[in-house]
């Protein structure tokens, strides 16, 4: 099969696009998920790989690219430079993501926020998303950005793993991050360092565990009804 | 704890009753628990289309020091929960809590980690009124109900009895549960339980001819 | 009464009062740390502010949250995309539509079908949601009212808040929460009497909103209570996310509505109401004009909703295997799948059946990938951030609640003023706690 991806000298890009997606990890089998139910399909065979999200080469059009080359800008008058401060740039559905390596994010978002041409004036927040088969990469903040004055919105995000799941707070720069970070503490046990005060929120402040990462139960019970019960909602037959 | 609890059973009892009843109900004050979405309905049923104010209801204390009845409005977080015990310790007897909407009454539409699968977990509840919210006129309804209750209880000498009375028709009743063992004995076949153990025989004495109103346990599992 | 680092403390059980004054009295310290709520009918829910207080004035305030915390983001990750709607509009309760409008707009953007949205669809959404914001508006100017001691603004609030009411009950089928708004359109059509209740509506309303502003306008306790009170700059708002009302009532025109336009909103014709007084009488002048605004809003939409209708003119999207599949209608049991409905599943059509039957059962997959939508609501900016992993089940929704973001600004706001103000801090920012807690 090997010897046909290479056709009048180059590689047939639909070949190394399928031996790329083979490689990926797979993510479930089976018509349905969860494996507690018998699969009666006949679709047990199947098997779903997970996709990854490449990078978006240039140009990534709309004000995208204007972003990205004052950012760039801004950061070599810095001393630093764009490829070591964004690793990767995804434009997906008309918006930007900036993945920016931890390390970096306070001086991005102060470049971001500071710079006229940029005037990122407002962070909405940070989101947290728990990606557990992401090895290395499992937690992951997004913090989307507004600027009033130039009228866009823009994405950071930025991955932390399990094992070390610090990140610095963005306190400093957009104060209102503030409960959303203890938000995301609360939630998924990321640490923001340089926060204030990083308690828990929502949550009592003796609550053990972080609610919304995956490896959390939903935590239902089952519902009793006269003569049934109903398993939870976690433990019911899910189709994907 | 007054007259009315030192007098005997009998005809002055039962109109001493009455009277309380009818006072009690005539005036019954909410202390304002209103938490969710239910509590604008809460709200709208206190406004001018459907009218607390004709049940004497529209002083909603916010103190639980003067409440009398407790309308648990909405869904009830794990964080809440002691707050809503202290605050139906402050309430003066006698007391009454109505759960409204499903929430409250068994956690609703939110089997999770983050909610009280219904309030009567945590204090004991007089009427439980479903919906999501309920309208405006259910929870009217609702409160005409506990305005019975209220005006039917009883005092004293006769309050006594009647719970003699409860309490041996409860027992005599068939369980959900079965005792001791903690399975449910009605068709758990799911995956958090077993097929149950055969009931043990201290029901009482199978009523004979007419009352076969109770499914005859051991049937059907 | 124990003695901590930090100063006594008394913990008053009751029938103690004699105990309390005697140790007041003897001790030196000025300051007096008072908890407010959870349970408090000043609070907009379920919040507990700890005051700092020197005398009257708040030194310090505390807001703590979290006592109506759901967990609906980590539930709708356990069910359909479709079922979330019933989850994410509970979020903010006081402003559904608008919850399910940002969640909606999201997943269509994650299925790439925003531009096959029926043009019907999008007209009622608008329509609900100028709704939605009046309803939402009067319950903060109503509570706003009850909070203050004026009673009578909180019956006029909830009586018109009715009729508002009444028209959700007859288009959605209820009169909160209502599941309305789907990925791919609404869930269905008007009904007949829609648009001439509509009409009596706006009929009716300029002057009963007119009623409400002869209460307060120029009231004279309520100037003393609210202008120069829980003053926030646009300094302040800028630097702590603050959007909505109170950010327009520091003078800066943002809008999402015109700004970033969503739902056709470009093609109606409003003004964004403003005023430079950053206070609170500023921030309930801006939520008066931005209900009239509503009303034309919503008399463009009764006009393009009763102008001629083409033959073909769905509320859901067409495409089959996205678009939800009954067409509802009023039967002798109530609301439910139409007849004609039924009749072409299992009659007609075996394909029509099987898309049914995925649809209900499964859902639709949503491709790989995560967006950030947001929607201006009557509090400000809701964002939904909706992760999917090409499942029929969402990976992760974050809704960016404007509610937990203002709530911020409430020590900004109260610190430095009477405990009185406090009160009117919170109502002008009026938060909803359970957009807050989630």
């Amino acid at each position: 099969m090997t010897s046909d991806n290479v056709t009048d000298g180059q590689p047939d890009p639909a070949a190394v696009a399928g031996e790329h997606r083979l490689s990926q990890q797979v993510e479930r089998t089976g018509m349905f998920g969860t494996g507690t139910t018998g699969d009666t399909s006949g679709y047990g065979e199947l098997r779903v790989r997970r996709p990854d999200q490449p990078a978006t080469p240039r140009p990534y059009g709309s004000y995208f690219d204007e972003v990205a080359d004052e950012l760039a800008a801004g950061l070599e008058r810095g001393g630093g430079t764009f490829p070591e401060a964004v690793s990767q740039v995804v434009v997906d559905r008309g918006e930007l993501t900036l993945h920016v390596p931890r390390e970096h994010l306070v001086a991005v978002a102060r470049l971001l926020r500071d710079e006229p041409s940029l005037a990122f004036e407002m962070c909405l927040g940070v989101s947290g998303v728990h990606y557990p088969w992401d090895a290395g990469r499992e937690l992951h903040a997004v913090y989307p950005l507004l600027s009033i004055t130039h009228n866009r919105r823009i994405r950071l995000e930025v991955t932390a793993p399990d094992a070390d799941p610090r990140i610095p707070s963005l306190v400093g720069v957009y104060p209102t991050c503030d409960w959303h970070e203890r938000e995301t503490w609360d939630f998924f046990g990321v640490v923001f360092e340089g926060h204030p005060a990083l308690t828990r929120i929502e949550m009592p402040d003796d609550w053990k565990g972080h609610p919304q990462r995956k490896d959390y139960p939903l935590g239902g019970i089952p519902v009793e009804y006269r003569g049934a019960t109903i398993p939870p909602p976690e433990d019911r037959r899910s189709y994907s | 704890m007054g007259l009315e609890e030192a007098l005997p059973s009998g005809i002055l009892l039962t109109t001493v009753e009455k009277v309380a009843g009818y006072a009690r109900k005539s005036s019954v004050w909410p202390a304002t628990f209103g938490l969710a979405c239910c509590a604008i309905e809460l709200f709208e049923a206190g406004g001018p289309r459907h009218d607390l104010a004709r049940f004497g209801m529209e002083r909603a204390s916010a103190t639980p020091r003067q409440a009398d009845l407790m309308i648990v409005a909405g869904r009830v977080s794990q964080k809440m929960g002691p707050v809503l015990r202290q605050i139906y310790d402050q309430m003066a007897d006698p007391k009454w809590v109505i759960s409204m909407g499903v929430c409250a009454s068994s956690g609703g539409m939110f089997n999770n980690y983050a909610i009280v699968q219904g309030v009567d977990h945590i204090v004991p509840v007089d009427i439980y009124l479903p919906g999501c919210p309920p309208r405006p006129e259910m929870l009217l309804d609702a409160i005409v109900k506990l305005h019975d209750k209220i005006q039917n209880m009883k005092l004293g000498a006769d309050r006594k009895a009647e719970i003699e009375e409860l309490e041996q028709a409860r027992l005599r009743r068939l369980p959900l549960v079965v005792q001791g063992t903690g399975q449910t004995g009605i068709g758990d076949q799911g995956p958090h339980g077993a097929l149950p153990a055969p009931l043990p025989t201290d029901h009482g004495e199978p009523e004979t001819g007419a009352d076969h109103g109770e499914p005859q346990r051991g049937e059907r599992s | 009464m124990t003695a901590e680092a930090e100063g006594r403390v008394y913990d008053v059980g009751g029938q103690d009062w004699d105990q309390v004054v005697a140790a007041a009295v003897e001790t030196a310290e000025e300051r007096l740390v008072v908890n407010m709520g959870p349970q408090h009918p000043s609070t907009h829910g379920v919040l507990r502010l700890i005051l700092t207080l020197d005398g009257e004035t708040v030194t310090e305030l505390r807001p703590v949250i979290g006592y109506l915390h759901t967990g609906i983001e980590k539930n709708m990750e356990f069910r359909t995309w479709t079922q979330g709607v019933t989850f994410c509009t509970r979020a903010d309760y006081l402003a559904p539509l608008f919850n399910e409008a940002a969640y909606c707009l999201a997943v269509e953007r994650l299925l790439g079908i925003e531009r096959e949205v029926p043009q019907r669809a999008t007209v009622l959404r608008v329509l609900l949601m100028e709704l939605n914001r009046i309803s939402s508006h009067l319950t903060a100017i109503g509570t706003f009212g009850l909070e203050l001691g004026a009673s009578t603004v909180f019956l006029y609030g909830m009586r018109e808040r009715e009729k508002v009411l009444d028209l959700f009950e007859l288009i959605t089928g209820l009169r909160m929460n209502h599941a309305y708004i789907r990925p791919g359109g609404v869930s269905q059509d008007l009904p007949h009497g829609a648009l001439e209740a509509l009409r009596e509506f706006l009929r009716v309303m300029p002057r009963l909103l007119g009623e409400l502003r002869a209460l307060l306008d120029a009231n004279p306790i309520y100037l003393a209570r609210t202008k120069n009170v829980a003053y926030l700059d646009l300094t302040g708002c800028m630097a702590l996310g603050v959007t909505g009302p109170v950010l327009r009532g520091t003078g800066l025109p943002w809008d999402l509505r015109k700004s970033q336009p969503y739902c056709g909103y470009e093609t109606y014709e409003f003004d964004v109401p403003t005023q430079a007084t950053s206070d609170a009488y500023g921030r309930y002048l801006v939520r008066m004009d931005e209900m009239d605004e509503s009303l034309k809003i919503i008399s463009q939409c009764v006009d393009r909703l009763a102008a001629k209708r083409p033959k073909d003119d769905p509320v859901m999207i067409s495409d089959p295997k996205i678009g939800w599949p009954a067409r509802l209608a009023v039967g002798p049991d109530g609301l439910g799948n139409s007849a004609d409905h039924i009749a072409h599943i299992m009659g007609q059509s075996m394909e029509a059946l099987i898309h049914h039957f995925k649809l209900v059962t499964e859902g639709f997959r949503v491709p790989v990938g995560q967006v950030y939508t947001a929607v201006e609501s009557p509090r400000g900016e809701l964002g939904c951030h909706a992760v999917s992993d090409g499942g029929t089940r969402p990976y992760r929704v974050h809704l960016r609640d404007p509610s937990f973001n203002n709530l911020q600004a409430l020590s900004a706001m109260a610190e430095g003023g009477m405990v009185a103000d406090v009160i009117s801090a919170v109502a002008s920012l009026d938060p909803v706690l359970g957009g807050v807690d989630r």
